[in-house]
């Protein structure tokens, strides 16, 4: 299939490259992955600014810590499920304590290494990235946004995780429309129900709004790609006035995008919400990746039911 | 000055450090006595010989690095820092307190002269060789220092370390190892017995440089023969004792973060002035 974009990872390593070559300060660590994470791209440009760690991701995050130290920019790559978790403790003390610019691409992230089952699969990745402090958490829905958020990392206070997904996602982001870090970006207007979505779940919540005006219900979709830091004031506006909130993601329930937007929302009056995501499990194999995203209920039709549902049994007394 | 008289210079700082870290320790407060007094003279020959550092400038990017992988052993290096004056002296008796500055573990957020946040342990080695590739980036001749505790080998993260030091032949970063035989729950050959360590080193790639860590001269003698070694990394293991300078503290788990009495607090105090005298004027 041939398109006018490159898919996201594709359009994170070429963003990564130009970042090298419009700032010698950005340097590249890798962890034995880099044709997945696509940092090859840089490592060809600028071998003495890339670094292979072998697999070896804690030493990896720490010398990244290092490195930043000395006033370099270092991005660092392995799929999400190690970058986020193996590298925990690394991130935490050695980056976010101090408050390092260490960028960390957590890719092949949520469900989409289909094939190699729930160790290769990572769907506590944002909980784990949220909990710390200092650190951003952002997930884009296609190449174009990735491509634009790598635009924003260079002068970006403070250390970012980063999902990049392996698969071709539809491309959905306006190119004409201006990014920055924290934007929440609608993407279909609409009275009645509000579909809140980051990666993989947002073409799926616009799916959900397709189906949901066949049944006279008109839905708005937002793409919530900036989970940490979420904009207060953009997310009440976003779900002002409608009778219904769904938040999808490609991730545990527990401590993700659902977590992040009820925590948001706790105090002020909204519609009622409910979640689309893994219920507490673990991923597995499958052959490709619609099939385990439908086997894990992330499908349109499991949008549109819950926001359905939530209409029909009406405003709480 | 002559050797001899620098050498008697810089056994009176590690005294002065042990005297910083009697008065941090105070009386009825926890404490890493043990493991900060263990390391007195090798901070004393890096911070007032051997590394290049100013303190009137302490961020000086040409300045040389000091890593305490051992982060909890930090007083030892508060010692330090306040005789150089980069830290108030009136931050001691403040140190581990919302008041202070001083936090229980090396935070290069709240305190001028630490050089990054360490005391998870294991990750010191890896800062370094950050610290240190990216020196190199910039063309900078920094040497980088990463002072790792005997237990502290046990985590795994030192030997991914080891290894990419080695294979970055990384020759501007020193290993130091205080080999002091006790970690927190008894002696380290009884917790995990990590034998054969100079041997462990030289099989990662490193030179390794095995000295009695308390002797001033054979210190200075590493800590120069290291910085020469060229195309390889050099680890010097340093055989010390925990709690040296303290009768009660010495071998003592007890003292790996222990509470000093007002009894042992006075018997410190006349140790140390014991050993003041013996050194003369």
């Amino acid at each position: 299939m041939t398109t006018p974009h490159p898919n996201m990872r594709e359009a994170y390593g070429m963003a990564l490259l130009a970042l090298g070559k419009a700032n010698p300060d950005v340097v590249v660590l890798e962890a034995d992955l880099g044709k997945s994470t696509r940092s090859v791209l840089f490592q060809e440009a600028f071998p003495e600014r890339y670094f292979q760690m072998g697999i070896a991701e804690q030493n990896m995050a720490a010398t990244a810590a290092g490195l930043a130290f000395t006033g370099k920019i270092p991005f660092i790559h392995s799929f999400a499920v190690f970058a986020a978790g193996r590298a925990f403790d690394q991130l935490r003390n050695a980056v976010c304590i101090p408050k390092l610019k260490v960028r960390v691409c957590g890719s092949s992230c949520g469900l989409s290494d289909f094939g190699d089952g729930k160790t290769h699969q990572s769907v506590e990745d944002v909980a784990l990235m949220r909990s710390l402090p200092n650190m951003t958490v952002l997930s884009p829905m296609d190449g174009i946004e990735a491509a634009r958020m790598m635009e924003c990392l260079i002068d970006w206070p403070g250390p970012v995780y980063i999902r990049v997904n392996r698969s071709n996602l539809p491309f959905l982001y306006p190119t004409s429309e201006p990014y920055h870090i924290g934007k929440i970006t609608r993407l279909r207007d609409g009275s009645d129900v509000a579909l809140l979505a980051a990666g993989v779940m947002v073409d799926r919540s616009l799916k959900a709004a397709a189906l949901l005006a066949e049944k006279g219900v008109s839905a708005r979709v937002f793409n919530l790609s900036t989970i940490k830091p979420l904009d207060r004031e953009a997310l009440m506006a976003a779900v002002a006035g409608v009778r219904a909130i769904v938040v999808s993601e490609e991730h545990n329930m527990i401590g993700g995008l659902g977590s992040a937007v009820l925590e948001t929302l706790r105090a002020a009056p909204h519609a009622p919400v409910e979640l689309i995501g893994i219920a507490d499990r673990f991923g597995l194999s499958a052959s490709d990746y619609e099939e385990i995203l439908n086997h894990f209920g992330l499908t349109a039709r499991a949008i549109s039911e819950a926001a359905m549902q939530l209409i029909e049994a009406g405003p709480a007394d | 000055m002559t050797e001899a008289a620098n050498v008697k210079r810089l056994e009176r700082l590690a005294l002065q450090l042990r005297f910083d870290l009697i008065e941090m320790m105070g009386v009825g407060k926890a404490g890493h006595l043990g493991g900060s007094s263990s390391l007195a003279e090798i901070v004393a020959c890096l911070y007032f010989q051997a590394m290049r550092y100013d303190p009137r400038n302490p961020k000086d990017p040409d300045r040389d690095r000091f890593l305490l992988s051992k982060g909890h052993c930090v007083l030892i290096q508060y010692a330090a820092l306040v005789e150089l004056g980069v830290v108030p002296r009136d931050e001691l008796k403040k140190v581990k307190t919302l008041q202070g500055h001083l936090q229980g573990h090396p935070d290069c957020d709240h305190t001028p002269g630490i050089e990054a946040v360490t005391g998870s342990l294991g990750m010191g080695l890896s800062i370094g060789l950050g610290m240190a590739l990216g020196l190199r980036l910039d063309r900078r001749s920094s040497h980088v220092y990463v002072i790792m505790g005997d237990g502290e080998l046990s985590e795994g993260q030192i030997w991914e370390a080891a290894m990419a030091v080695a294979a970055y032949k990384v020759d501007t970063l020193t290993g130091i190892v205080d080999l002091n035989h006790v970690q927190a729950t008894g002696p380290t050959r009884e917790v995990l017995d990590i034998p054969d360590i100079a041997r462990k080193w030289e099989a990662f790639g490193w030179e390794a440089l095995s000295i009695d860590g308390h002797d001033i001269v054979q210190i200075l003698d590493a800590l120069d023969r290291a910085r020469r070694i060229k195309g390889r990394p050099a680890v010097i293991i340093a055989e010390t004792v925990k709690g040296k300078g303290f009768s009660f503290a010495e071998n003592n788990a007890a003292f790996h973060n222990g509470i000093l009495t007002d009894e042992q607090h006075r018997q410190a105090l006349s140790e140390l002035e014991a050993r003041r005298a013996g050194l003369g004027d």
